[in-house]
């Protein structure tokens, strides 16, 4: 605003000598004209497309701009530049506003002369007053969606609806995105199929949180994804616990999704209803990288010595183990048997273990073996297992496991 | 808001936490700040503002349909939290005198204002005191139980008078060293007071000092140790039990360094990794806080003392430095051969 108002004062002061009404009629058709620019540009950070603004801005370059501007044209939809160049024709408006003589001005109203001229003094009707908006008008890029929510209908109502908007506009590309939906042509459709295949009312603002790029999926294309999970027979249930716990799985195409499924049943050799559970159990595992999968399968077979049947039974009660990180997996294998010095196969058993801390571990064993109590072969007297070393919180550990006060254990603690 | 800016007051100052070995200790400082964080966001959040917005609705007027402004008021949805994000995003924690990753036991941290009165806690140099297990026979790289092995020893000759008679060297020495960098003459009155009150000890960064040393239990091959000490690194206190274990005509290795005070820390202040959240937290920092500022008022008054000290008898210290110039921590334990 503190800019528009330098540019009329300057534009003032260079009218100064011809008559005063012309000289109001001139700054009203500026005012104008400026109005529309704003909007222009406005505009063109909805679709991202600078050539709409560079249509608008053709007459300027005439007169001043420099080669900045043209530049922007080479790097459309590039998010990062593209903000940038929004930002740029703002710098290009000061210069020019410092730069212009008297007689240039004059050149500039008659490039403008094609907005039909209206003068101050006119009367306007009611209907044409209350459409004008007194709100200060939007910026022209922003690093924020905060900028835009108020005026937005899209995003207000994504608000509402649960989306966290100061995660999605850190996404790559989703705030442009977001901008330029419709909520009743686009975004209405695709809430109403979500909430068909199941998704829950109070899933969807999450899943739009880590999702937002589904609301500019084609329709047909998440019907037949859905069709597809369908035919390979996972159930009405599944279909939805899978979509609403990996939100990207609707926007993998049919032929990846195939893949995956493939990669599961032969890399793992399991069986086909054994896949199916597995999936429907972490359906994170279909989104994520198949990468680290393979190399913490590698890893148990070669670094941690379960055989295959092991690890199958391992992976099918906990699947987390395949998405695991590498470095903690081994820690606490590590610790497990070759401190405790429990066998593989009752680990086999056990595999919840794994997904405790190994810190948490580390203190209950050492408690334990302080006690006397660390005795984890199910074939000998007061046997403990893995299972209800790791589960239970430290209270109900402490009287049932080590049958030992919650305060004897913090005193403990404070000994390691 | 109001409750968001009685929590954040009520962070600030010193608190201590049990830092367990393996960790280190900078994931210590940042798992209570990312644990802090977590509370302090999850608390209730202000009520949206309202705005006044005039909306042109259609109204069915005398003549026929009408385009009106009508006034609504509407929430500021760009202070909604879920457009303006988690409110703290970041807490300033400072950590006090540090633990390396395989020692354990009480470690300072600040909060808020807190980080400057871990400067002053810095500047008035107290004592820490750490329980040390040894263990001989071995003779590692690092002189802890993990390194790479160098030698084995025997150790059936190692009594504990031995023990006790090496001990009791070690404080000996460190004592001397101790007097000459406190630049104090100890005929006057004013050292009679200080010692009285059990200040005496240097005001400025000085190689590690022991001021005492005890065997807790010895158990061969298992000992252990209690050494109060200034400036020192945990790194310091596995060189001493390695070195005692040369002195013994044997080697012996550091299994464990756990640190019961810090200053006027003790280990019934420090917080158990369970007990890491805001209530606790704030509790704590509240029955520390006349702890905190009696004990720096002590220091800081020695310290002024000290000051004034330093320029009556600024020719006599300059003189002892010199002699002591050159001298590490090494030479200490070294010099009691």
């Amino acid at each position: 605003m503190a800019f528009w108002a330098r540019q009329i004062s300057i534009w003032c002061s260079s009218v100064k000598t011809s008559n005063v009404a012309n000289s109001i009629q001139q700054l009203r058709r500026t005012h104008r004209t400026w109005m529309q620019l704003h909007e222009l540009s406005v505009l063109s950070l909805l679709c991202t497309d600078n050539q709409f603004f560079q249509r608008g801005l053709k007459t300027y370059q005439s007169v001043s701009l420099g080669s900045r501007l043209q530049s922007t044209n080479s790097s459309n939809g590039q998010i990062v530049s593209s903000e940038n160049n929004l930002l740029s024709p703002v710098n290009h408006y000061q210069q020019q506003a410092e730069v212009i003589p008297s007689s240039d001005t004059e050149t500039l109203y008659e490039v403008w002369e094609d907005t039909p001229p209206s003068s101050a003094l006119e009367e306007i009707s009611e209907e044409e007053a209350v459409q004008i908006v007194a709100e200060p008008p939007l910026p022209l890029g922003s690093f924020t969606l905060r900028d835009y929510v108020d005026r937005s209908e899209t995003l207000s109502k994504l608000v509402l609806l649960g989306v966290d908007l100061s995660k999605v506009e850190k996404r790559p590309h989703a705030g442009q995105l977001l901008l330029r939906l419709d909520f009743e042509k686009d975004v209405r459709k695709r809430l109403l199929f979500l909430k068909d295949v199941g998704v829950e009312d109070h899933q969807l603002g999450p899943f739009l949180t880590q999702n937002p790029y589904i609301l500019a999926v084609d329709m047909e294309a998440l019907e037949t994804r859905v069709a597809y999970l369908k035919s390979k027979k996972f159930g009405k249930e599944a279909v939805a616990q899978m979509v609403s716990r990996a939100p990207f799985l609707l926007s993998f195409s049919v032929e990846r999704l195939d893949n995956r499924l493939g990669f599961f049943q032969k890399e793992l050799g399991l069986s086909v209803q054994k896949t199916r559970d597995l999936v429907v159990r972490l359906p994170r595992l279909l989104t994520g990288s198949l990468e680290p999968i393979k190399e913490n399968w590698q890893m148990c077979q070669v670094e941690l010595g379960f055989r295959r049947n092991e690890i199958q039974q391992i992976v099918t009660k906990i699947p987390k183990i395949l998405t695991a990180n590498k470095r903690k997996l081994t820690e606490t294998f590590d610790y497990l048997h070759n401190v405790m010095g429990i066998p593989h196969h009752i680990l086999t058993n056990f595999p919840q273990v794994f997904n405790s801390k190994l810190l948490r571990v580390k203190e209950r064993h050492m408690f334990l073996t302080f006690l006397g109590r660390a005795q984890y072969d199910p074939a000998q007297p007061s046997y403990i297992s893995l299972d209800k070393l790791v589960s239970m919180p430290d209270e109900v550990f402490c009287t049932e496991v080590a049958k030992a006060s919650v305060k004897d254990f913090e005193k403990f603690l404070k000994t390691l | 808001m109001a409750a968001r800016r009685a929590a954040r007051t009520g962070l600030n100052g010193l608190f201590a936490v049990y830092k367990p070995p393996g960790v280190a200790s900078i994931r210590v400082r940042d798992t209570v700040e990312t644990l802090l964080l977590k509370e302090l966001n999850s608390l209730e959040q202000p009520a949206v503002q309202q705005q006044v917005r005039f909306l042109p609705t259609t109204v069915e007027g005398n003549a026929g349909k009408e385009l009106t402004l009508t006034v609504t008021q509407l929430p500021v949805l760009a202070a909604h939290p879920l457009v303006r994000g988690p409110e703290f995003t970041h807490l300033k924690i400072g950590a006090g005198h540090r633990l390396d990753t395989k020692s354990s036991g009480v470690f300072v941290l600040g909060v808020g204002h807190g980080s400057k009165l871990l400067t002053d806690m810095y500047n008035a140099h107290l004592t820490r005191a750490y329980t040390v297990r040894g263990l001989f026979g071995k003779a590692t790289d690092d002189f802890s139980d993990t390194g790479r092995l160098i030698e084995k020893t025997t150790f059936d000759h190692v009594t504990r008078d031995k023990l006790e008679r090496i001990l009791a060297v070690i404080q000996g020495t460190n004592h001397k060293a101790l007097l000459m960098y406190s630049n104090i003459d100890l005929k006057t009155q004013e050292a009679y007071e200080l010692a009285v009150e059990g200040l005496i000890r240097p005001m400025e960064k000085t190689p590690p000092l022991i001021t005492a040393i005890r065997c807790l239990q010895f158990a061969p091959p298992e000992f252990q140790l209690e050494i109060q000490c200034l400036h020192e690194t945990q790194q310091y206190l596995r060189k001493i039990v390695h070195e005692i274990g040369l002195e013994l005509k044997s080697t012996s290795v550091c299994t464990q360094v756990r640190r019961i005070r810090d200053g006027f820390f003790t280990l019934d202040n420090a917080l158990l990794r369970t007990h890491w959240n805001l209530q606790n937290i704030r509790n704590s920092i509240q029955d520390s806080k006349s702890k905190v500022k009696v004990g720096l008022q002590r220091s800081l008054s020695c310290q002024a003392r000290s000051g004034k000290r330093h320029t009556d008898m600024d020719q006599v210290a300059e003189s002892k430095l010199h002699s002591t110039e050159g001298m590490s921590a090494s030479d200490l334990t070294h010099k009691m051969r």
